[in-house]
């Protein structure tokens, strides 16, 4: 059933109400038709016998209480979906953008998506191998995992998702099909550029989506874009039974689109004013990614998110972190190093790691490897604030083992490289090697079995003596 | 008949209604969504719906139930795996597919499935609140008793049946109540779920609830019937902790409340508890555990509602004589539920957006735990163990600090420790427990006499090495005189060798009270015996140097836990070598 309304009763930013409709549902889409012709989509936020609020995606400006018409369209906002979709652009709220006319849609499907039931979830164990040793190493993928980068303005985040994406191997052996959904929220148009190149020289266009909002979009729109991008995505896993790599950036804009969308609702604000439903919100998204039994693909997600001012405390940081699976954290100051990917350690974690490494996934030492890698990189932090205060000469035998371990394990572990691609043998052995510079009894996480295999000092005093 | 009058969000309300009273269930919609009234005056009925509301109309129908928001109590909970509002997530898979559709309606519990029932009761018997009229296996460990519901009067037993297959709804018994009523008791019964089910007394509190996590038993220990929150930021290890607790510690039934968690995480225990096997029964362990799922995505209601299943579900078990440990993982997220509906009813707000009545309710919470004498006479416990996430890892936020007051055992995580792969991330000197007292009589009878004492001293070299470390940090460990370098290399062969324990070793997952004990007394041991040393002129590189500080720190693997007189050897071997280094030092000198 169609219902057509002529005028508007008030505005209000982003929001317009009518009085005197009926008939009218909850999360319900409309179509606003303006005088001159030109189109906006709204949904419904609020509803009573006689008054409905819309939210108008494209913005209210240049909307007055004479000249719209709207209509009601009896259904939530649904995504038209096609294989087909891959390879081309689109708007944040789904509309295809470059040119080359629409889609035809196999089917349609509602935006919000629904909770996947626990018991349906299959628990994810197979590994992604992105060739970049930090994360393999030490934070490893898991197809089916939300693993997002918390970064800051200016440092290396789009560059490293482009390397994942450029490097990782995410087709099992038996070749099964591997796409990519991009979800740009609130970027500028070089970051969109960028990745859109970058996709370009890899030739993988052809095999990934785009949704782009744009910094100067709507923000109403900014909060469609991870929605249809992840309703293509789960389309895509789930009934064509493909691999897809969601990437979504920025999700502090996103945030903060929710923000002002919230505060013209006039909620009450929680922390830094953000809603106090930003972790369902945030939530509703994150927990899109995995697998569902008995389907062949996975939806496993990068969302990208810049901490204002650094503050891995903000609640967009925060919330993040409570809800994925683990974070990648970039490092300002090993990015004024020069190091790349500015990976700092200590914070990153990838909770799904456990069970997907190890014997008949990476290698049977890889567990006990990256657990020392941690304990001794913390003790450098130690080693390095005691430098600071009495002088490097004044440290002990072991505290300055553990600086110069430091040194190495940035300069030849972290720091890799934008075009090189190392195996998760190189990245372990690699590891074993810096770990060799240590002395035997501080390794003090591994067996006696792994270090008799793997300790190798005079190799290390070898390449590194000299550091 | 009543009708939606305006739908914002999860919050509908009716106008001009005088048919629903506070608190009580209700079905909303076409759909028949589940919801439960939460305001009532003569303007406007408000009603929070449990599931998603999107298409929902003004004009669809209300219709009440007439009783407040229920859980289904009987034999087929354990092993299973309910939503926040006890709807079994299985049934529900089979019903809609994957993903939960709205207005699916199931029962809580098997309908079909017959259970083998033994009468307990007799014709002519008196039957009180509470007490225990058949017996049923529910699974190879768990002896489901049916009680008389807590609402009903008593009466005298007129009618049994015989022993024998039964489903969840047969009558097996009927009573004739003091005022000439039948009723008709079958295996089930319903009880609200904000209501606490009432028991005869509260017990004093003074066994441990042993978890074999050392620094939990050794350093802040937890009493059956006790409260205990896990404060940490992401990333330290909250849901590692307690899913180590859920499968270790001594309690005869664990309830698993994900609250607005991870999905995965729930598919894990799901998968985890399926295979581990319960050492003191032989079997999965999922045949004492319930879970109850309300992921971050599902419904915030019923996220709101699942804390008040959990714990009524709990309760239930504990009438029938039986030791409960709920993990509640997060009542941050349950606060933050509260917080979204109290936005949406556009009530006054606190701090940080949270409302006024948020420590009433987190009190009321935690005022469910106890150790209680059961209405039927026997004794059983619900121990509270709540993981609380706060915002941006600062305690002081009002969560973590309304949960500080109402809980009696604090283990606050830390993130340093976490980030230098410390686990469990327990901090040492910031955690505390209460119960340390409570529990001390029981340590001394079942452990050993001293074991207070060794903790002590275990805790004060800890104490002792934190305000060392100041200086350490400042001038480097080489400035301190000797012994109190071998106090700073004690401390760390506690901190690793003892603190630190490792989920994925099989010995070292659970350690049972002996070896913890023992463990101590070595370290403890070491620690005199290179004083004296010290004290009669080795070097305190000849101590530490001895190889003794590596041996304590991999004895947690070395020695098995069946095998504690290893330690024997263990004494003996490090008396005589370090008795020999003074010998040695002193013939140099």
């Amino acid at each position: 059933m169609e219902l057509k309304y002529i005028g508007l009763d008030e505005i209000n930013g982003p929001l317009v109400a009518l009085e005197n409709v009926s008939g009218i549902g909850y999360d319900e889409m409309a179509e606003l038709r303006l005088s001159d012709g030109t189109k906006r989509l709204g949904r419904v936020v609020e509803v009573s016998e006689d008054r409905a609020v819309l939210q108008v995606f494209e913005g209210t400006k240049g909307l007055s209480l004479g000249n719209t018409t709207t209509r009601f369209e009896g259904k939530p906002m649904e995504l038209p979906l096609s294989k087909e979709m891959l390879g081309r652009i689109f708007s944040g709220a789904g509309k295809p953008i470059d040119g080359l006319g629409d889609i035809y849609p196999e089917k349609y499907a509602d935006i919000n998506g629904k909770p996947l039931n626990p018991v349906s979830r299959e628990y994810p164990r197979n590994y992604i191998n992105t060739g970049i040793s930090s994360i393999d190493a030490l934070m490893t993928l898991i197809r089916g995992q939300k693993l997002p980068i918390f970064s800051g303005s200016g440092l290396s985040h789009n560059k490293l998702a482009v390397q994942i994406v450029r490097q990782a191997k995410i087709a099992d052996e038996n070749g099964q099909d591997f796409a990519i959904v991009f979800g740009a929220m609130g970027v500028k148009n070089d970051v969109a550029d960028y990745f859109k190149r970058s996709f370009e020289e890899t030739g993988s266009l052809k095999r990934v989506a785009m949704f782009l909002n744009m910094s100067n979009d709507p923000i109403i729109e900014r909060i469609l874009t991870p929605r249809c991008a992840l309703t293509l995505a789960e389309y895509l896993a789930f009934e064509k039974g493909m691999h897809i790599l969601v990437i979504l950036t920025d999700m502090t804009a996103y945030a903060e689109a929710l923000r002002e969308f919230s505060s013209s609702k006039g909620e009450i604000p929680a922390r830094k004013g953000y809603p106090g439903y930003l972790y369902s919100d945030l939530a509703s998204l994150y927990e899109r990614a995995g697998i569902v039994k008995g389907a062949s693909g996975s939806v496993t997600q990068i969302p990208i998110l810049t901490m204002p001012n650094d503050d891995i405390t903000h609640p967009v940081p925060d919330l993040t972190g409570y809800i994925t699976e683990g974070q990648i954290v970039l490092d300002r100051s090993l990015d004024q190093k020069g190091v790349y990917p500015a990976v700092s350690v200590l914070p990153s974690l990838s909770r799904l790691m456990k069970d997907g490494i190890g014997e008949g996934y990476t290698r049977e030492d890889h567990q006990m490897c990256s657990n020392q890698l941690f304990a001794a990189y913390a003790r450098v932090s130690d080693a390095r604030a005691l430098a600071s205060v009495i002088g490097e000469e004044e440290l002990s035998q072991t505290d300055r083992a553990y600086l110069r371990f430091g040194r190495l394990f940035e300069s030849e572990f972290i720091d890799q490289g934008f075009d090189v691609n190392r195996s998760v043998e190189q990245t372990l052995d690699l590891g074993w090697l810096l770990l060799s510079t240590l002395p035997r009894s501080e390794l003090d996480r591994v067996d006696d079995e792994h270090l008799n295999k793997f300790y190798d000092p005079e190799r290390a005093e070898l390449l590194y003596g000299d550091n | 008949m009543d009708k939606i009058y305006s739908i914002n969000g999860p919050v509908v309300k009716v106008r001009g209604t005088r048919s629903f009273s506070m608190m009580e269930m209700v079905f909303v919609g076409n759909k028949r969504l589940i919801s439960e009234v939460i305001g009532v005056n003569s303007g406007f009925t408000t009603i929070q719906v449990y599931e998603g509301t999107t298409g929902l109309m003004p004009g669809e129908p209300v219709v009440g139930t007439g009783a407040p928001m229920s859980a289904l109590l009987g034999p087929g909970i354990i092993t299973n795996i309910f939503d926040g509002i006890e709807r079994p997530l299985r049934s529900l898979a089979e019903l809609s597919g994957a993903f939960i559709g709205d207005g699916t309606a199931v029962s809580s519990l098997d309908t079909e499935k017959k259970f083998s029932v033994t009468l307990t009761v007799n014709v002519g018997d008196r039957l009180a609140p509470g007490e225990i009229y058949c017996t049923c296996p529910e699974t190879p460990v768990v002896i489901h008793k049916c009680m008389l519901s807590p609402l009903s009067k008593g009466g005298e037993v007129v009618w049994a049946a015989p022993d024998g297959e039964y489903s969840i709804n047969d009558t097996v018994v009927k009573i004739k109540t003091d005022r000439g009523e039948t009723e008709e008791l079958t295996l089930c019964q319903r009880w609200p779920i904000r209501t606490p089910r009432p028991s005869k007394e509260r017990l004093p509190i003074d066994r441990p609830l042993i978890t074999g996590q050392r620094v939990i038993d050794t350093v802040a220990p937890i009493a059956k019937g006790g409260t205990a929150a896990i404060p940490g930021g992401f990333g330290t290890g909250k849901t590692m902790t307690q899913h180590q607790l859920a499968k270790w510690c001594d309690a005869d039934i664990i309830v698993y409340i994900g609250c607005g968690e991870r999905g995965n995480e729930m598919t894990q225990v799901l998968e985890e508890f399926s295979e581990l096997i319960d050492p003191r029964t032989g079997r999965p362990l999922t045949d004492r555990t319930v879970l109850i799922a309300n992921t971050s995505n599902m419904p915030v209601a019923a996220r709101e509602a699942s804390i008040y299943t959990g714990i009524t579900l709990a309760e239930y078990y504990r009438d029938m004589g039986y030791h409960i440990a709920i993990m509640a993982d997060s009542t941050s997220r349950w606060a933050e539920a509260l917080r979204e509906l109290s936005g949406r009813l556009e009530e006054m707000p606190a701090e940080e957006g949270f409302p006024a009545y948020l420590p009433s309710r987190i009190s009321e919470f935690y005022e469910r735990a106890g150790y209680v004498k059961t209405l039927s006479g026997g004794e059983g416990s619900v121990s509270i163990i709540g993981a609380v996430s706060p915002q941006g890892s600062d305690f002081s936020e009002p969560v973590t600090q309304n949960t500080k007051r109402f809980v009696r055992c604090f283990w606050a995580l830390d993130k340093a420790l976490a980030y230098a792969r410390h686990y469990p991330a327990i901090n040492w000197t910031s955690s505390y427990s209460e119960y340390t007292d409570d529990l001390a009589a029981y340590y001394k009878k079942n452990v050993a006499p001293d074991f207070m004492e060794v903790r002590q001293q275990i805790s004060n070299i800890l104490v002792e090495e934190n305000a060392l470390m100041e200086i350490v940090k400042l001038m480097g460990a080489d400035v301190l005189p000797d012994d109190q370098k071998l106090l700073i290399e004690t401390a760390r062969v506690i901190r690793v060798g003892f603190l630190q324990q490792n989920a994925y070793h099989k010995d070292d997952t659970y350690v049972p009270l002996e070896k913890q004990y023992r463990m101590m007394k070595l370290i403890v041991r070491f620690f005199e015996l290179g004083k004296k040393a010290l004290a009669e002129g080795a070097s305190v590189t000849a101590v530490t140097g001895s190889g003794w500080c590596e041996k304590l720190i991999k004895m947690k693997y070395d020695i098995p836990n069946d095998d504690p007189g290893m330690f024997d050897s263990y004494t003996s071997d490090m008396e005589r070598e370090l008795t020999v280094l003074t010998g040695g030092a002193a013939v140099g000198a």
